[in-house]
């Protein structure tokens, strides 16, 4: 990823609306983040894009997502 | 240095509740308004409030404003000023029902009404018993509330500058305020914002605590422009805290977690709410389990390497419940804490919460200081509303549902109160010469600077000493510490380095202006928290307990009066409480008693 992209994402995620997605996705940005392919850290771009609830609800496992590509990221999101 | 200019008839800086329900007013009214954010308005912090907001709409049973108002002064321990108080209690009916009409999709009664529910001190007639006056949608309130109002602001054309920066206020020689500089991020561009208003919806500051519940984002940009353009801090001693956020995180815990069986221990493993309240033990209120965990705390008696949080220990309550009951909590302890509820404590500590002090300013929204013997002056061309500003509604404390309602109340007097100003003439003032020099320096000082502070270093400085001098319960001795701690900081904060020095998307730069916001935030709240001598609302000390003379250890003949923090020299003067409402009887001092 172009370094302007990834400082833009990295702004995204780590301002958010709640807390726990600040704190989650700064996380996985600092650790976890590198280690994915390219599809993976577009599957990641696309999470960001969600509101904050959703996000969430995914996070903590409240809610399930039918995407594979995704679930698969919100499963690293979840262990990180 | 040629620098952009965009002309506008009124800038708003922040785009959570308070600044989107400006902007529709401005907009309404025909005029050309901007409106600036750090974030995409709907991930403003808004977005966590989920409690609801405040109404007398005596939906499902009978209720009154003036019922609402009684008990929201006595929510703010007869600080918040009373004229501004009926203000909002009287305007709740009229913003929730604008609400509505914008799409917010409020909760219903089985017969189409707004549905209502009951929230901790809100009470029917002055204080008899517990009132149904909170209008929430599910438990998303404040995301619904933002989705809303952006749509309609989108409808009347505001225009939005989204992920751009507000660096400082723009201030003439006769202390006319003409609009800010800002920071596009995309770019590192900066742009002049010329105005002829100036609305800050800023939110609050509650970063500059190491335990917070506020996200991220909520680090004082407001407060820290208004202080270094010479604009005092009111009240910034009164934080609100809660008892139980994850030691670390600040994410909060449900204060259903202690009534489900929850109990809370020190380093000893000893139960010592025992002590602190032999009846209610766990489930006493939030004041004093905060006031024992903090006395724990100070005392020696923290867990941890560093003895700075105790232990919420459900591990004794069956499984199954806890996940049944207590859903996400689980999740929590394993993600922010890194700890299995069902087999280990949670470390804990009290968190702040809501900050409520800020920009003085009178109920129109109109940014006011102390100038030439008048304590209440207007700031020609400057408007708050939200947390960032200081109406004052909150007082001492504020009431759970009542963040929401300042924002959509005050937001919308704000915005009105700029077009009225604007229709009457206000026109554009010429910018001053050296109009975006501070500003400039200030980022050539960063980008320039060798040897400087670390930022994140910097920030974990002040947030612990904010949390170990000024929390929850205060201690007369750690708070004059704090004082000399803080200024420490300052020196430090006020030579910060960063190692990136490129143009797009500078988050290290980025995060190093917000810091310079923060400073001025914790120093104004440590001060001020230091000079007020007597517990009141959200501020207790060891040295002013409850005793017969001073119940709650609340001393009106010396203390019943607001806090004007002077950012220029760290100077405190003090300005009287309104006691005079609008239409109604003064709501008499007497002592707070839940």
């Amino acid at each position: 990823m172009e370094r302007k992209d990834y400082e833009r994402l990295r702004w995204r995620c780590i301002r958010r609306g709640l807390l726990e997605v600040d704190i989650a996705l700064t996380r996985f940005l600092d650790d976890g983040f590198d280690k994915l392919n390219e599809d993976q850290q577009q599957a990641f771009v696309e999470l960001a894009d969600m509101e904050d609830h959703d996000l969430w609800h995914l996070i903590s496992g409240q809610a399930d997502i039918d995407d594979d590509r995704l679930a698969a990221i919100v499963e690293l999101l979840r262990k990180s | 240095m040629s620098i952009p200019i965009l002309k506008f008839d009124a800038v708003i800086v922040g785009a959570g509740g308070a600044g989107l329900r400006s902007a529709i007013q401005l907009s309404e009214a025909g005029l050309k308004t901007a409106v600036l954010s750090k974030v995409f308005p709907t991930r403003s912090h808004t977005v966590a409030a989920q409690g609801g907001v405040a109404a007398s709409l005596g939906n499902s049973e009978e209720d009154h404003w003036t019922w609402h108002m009684y008990d929201t002064v006595k929510g703010s321990d007869w600080l918040g000023d009373q004229d501004a108080i009926e203000f909002m209690c009287k305007k709740a009916n009229e913003v929730v029902v604008e609400l509505e009409h914008y799409g917010m999709p409020f909760d219903r009664t089985d017969n189409g009404k707004i549905y209502q529910r009951p929230f901790g001190g809100h009470m029917s007639n002055f204080g008899e018993k517990p009132v149904r006056r909170s209008c929430a949608a599910a438990d998303r309130t404040g995301h619904a509330m933002l989705h809303a109002m952006y749509q309609r602001n989108v409808k009347a054309n505001t225009q939005f500058f989204v992920e751009w920066m507000a660096l400082d206020l723009i201030r003439d020689e006769e202390g006319h305020v003409l609009g800010v500089t800002a920071m596009e991020m995309e770019t590192g561009q900066v742009v002049i914002f010329h105005a002829r208003a100036t609305i800050f919806a800023t939110g609050g500051a509650g970063r500059i605590y190491y335990s917070s519940t506020n996200a991220f984002i909520n680090t004082g940009d407001g407060l820290g422009m208004a202080a270094r353009a010479g604009i005092p801090l009111e009240d910034m001693e009164f934080w609100q805290f809660h008892p139980t956020g994850v030691a670390g995180a600040g994410v909060l815990i449900t204060e259903g977690v202690r009534g489900e069986g929850g109990i809370l221990r020190n380093s000893d493993k000893e139960r010592f709410m025992e002590r602190y309240a032999p009846n209610a033990k766990d489930l006493a209120s939030r004041d004093v389990v905060s006031r024992a965990m903090a006395t724990e705390i100070k005392e020696g008696r923290g867990c941890g390497p560093n003895k700075d949080y105790v232990l919420l220990d459900i591990t004794h309550l069956d499984p199954a419940t806890i996940m049944k009951r207590l859903p996400g909590i689980h999740e929590i302890g394993i993600q922010f804490a890194g700890v299995d509820c069902l087999k280990e404590p949670l470390p804990v500590v009290p968190t702040c919460h809501y900050q409520m002090g800020g920009i003085p300013t009178h109920f129109s929204g109109r940014v006011v200081m102390p100038q030439n013997g008048d304590v209440n002056a207007v700031v020609p061309g400057f408007y708050a509303g939200g947390e960032c500003a200081c109406a004052s509604v909150h007082g001492a404390n504020r009431l759970g549902t009542n963040s929401l309602l300042d924002l959509l109340v005050f937001g919308k007097s704000a915005g009105d109160s700029a077009v009225e100003d604007l229709k009457s003439g206000r026109a554009h003032r010429d910018l001053p010469k050296d109009v975006s020099d501070k500003t400039l320096a200030r980022i050539s000082a960063l980008d320039n600077r060798k040897g400087g502070a670390n930022v994140n270093e910097t920030r974990l400085a002040m947030q612990r000493t904010m949390q170990d001098h000024a929390g929850v319960f205060r201690f007369s001795d750690m708070l004059k510490e704090g004082v000399e701690k803080i200024l420490e900081v300052e020196k430090a904060a006020r030579q910060l380095e960063i190692k990136d020095k490129s143009m797009a998307w500078n988050t290290a730069r980025t995060e190093a202006l917000e810091m310079e916001n923060l400073i001025e935030v914790a120093k104004a709240t440590m001060i001020s928290a230091e000079a007020r001598k007597e517990s009141r609302g959200a501020h207790v000390r060891d040295d002013a307990p409850d005793t017969a003379e001073f119940p709650n250890g609340r001393n009106d003949a010396v203390w019943h009066k607001h806090t004007m923090f002077s950012p220029v020299d760290n100077a405190i003067t003090y300005k009287p409480v309104n006691m005079q409402p609008l239409t109604v009887d003064t709501v008499a001092l007497k002592t707070r008693l839940y």
